[in-house]
């Protein structure tokens, strides 16, 4: 049975991400998505379905731990799942996901990246082609580990600072 | 030995949504096993075929990596608590 995946994300923080990439550029960049899921909320809400099944609504940007290779390649340490995590409980958030950027090449996920990922995260990646940002996109691996299956990214105006 | 595993949020949804089980057990091997026998589902994401513990996961006992242990062969106590913790890694085809 397939499922719609959606990713709901800010203009803004969509342009947050795209500046990392263009930073680190032609080096991968890599960062956590902290944000909500409905299926996981802290709060147990009850869910109000206007509202996003998944929204990004902060990110943590990390180092790229592949020094060793690190214009095609990137890796977050468990050290840096934990701080990721402890950053998204002090907001009141999760992680929902990671997003890294691929320079030089599209925004597709590879294999070595099928093969590393974990399922219910949201992956987000975004192609910088000559230090300039171009395609985002998100993916979210199948429950059987055989592909991705591409989210859609829903990208909202700026929102309303609380 | 009572000892309680903490599920990592992407692999909640293969274990009934839940965030630990308790299991008994008397290494950290067990205790994963014990944890794939309640939620079969997790087996694929946390082992390889061969049944070994995939690369990018990660196991604590308390706050130790077990690779810094005994790894799967490290005893456990009541009380003691096992997290699973992913590492994160990935890349362009080259």
């Amino acid at each position: 049975m397939s499922e719609a995946f959606e990713l709901t994300i800010s203009a803004e923080l969509a342009v947050k991400i795209r500046a990392h990439g263009v930073e680190t550029y032609p080096h991968e960049c890599c960062g956590a998505l902290l944000g909500r899921d409905a299926g996981f909320s802290y709060h147990h809400e009850s869910r109000d379905r206007r509202q996003p099944a998944r929204e990004v609504l902060a990110l943590f940007p990390l180092v790229n731990r592949r020094d060793d290779s690190p214009r095609n390649r990137f890796s977050v340490t468990a050290e840096d799942v934990l701080a990721a995590d402890k950053n998204a409980q002090q907001q009141g958030l999760e992680v929902i996901g990671w997003y890294h950027s691929h320079p030089d090449h599209p925004a597709r996920p590879s294999q070595y990246d099928q093969d590393h990922a974990w399922p219910w995260y949201s992956y987000v990646i975004v192609s910088v082609h000559g230090g300039t940002p171009e395609d985002m996109t998100s993916w979210r691996l199948k429950d059987d580990r055989s592909e991705y299956v591409e989210e859609k990214i829903g990208t909202l105006r700026a929102q309303a600072a609380k | 030995m009572a000892v309680k595993v903490i599920i990592p949020t992407p692999l909640r949804t293969y274990a009934g949504k839940r965030d630990s089980t308790d299991v008994n057990a008397s290494t950290v091997g067990d205790a994963l096993g014990g944890l794939t026998s309640q939620f079969a589902d997790l087996r694929k994401h946390l082992f390889t075929d061969d049944g070994k513990l995939r690369a990018f996961v990660n196991v604590y006992l308390n706050d130790e990596d077990i690779r810094y242990l005994a790894k799967e062969n490290t005893p456990t106590k009541d009380g003691d608590t096992i997290s699973i913790v992913p590492s994160i890694a990935g890349g362009c085809n080259h």
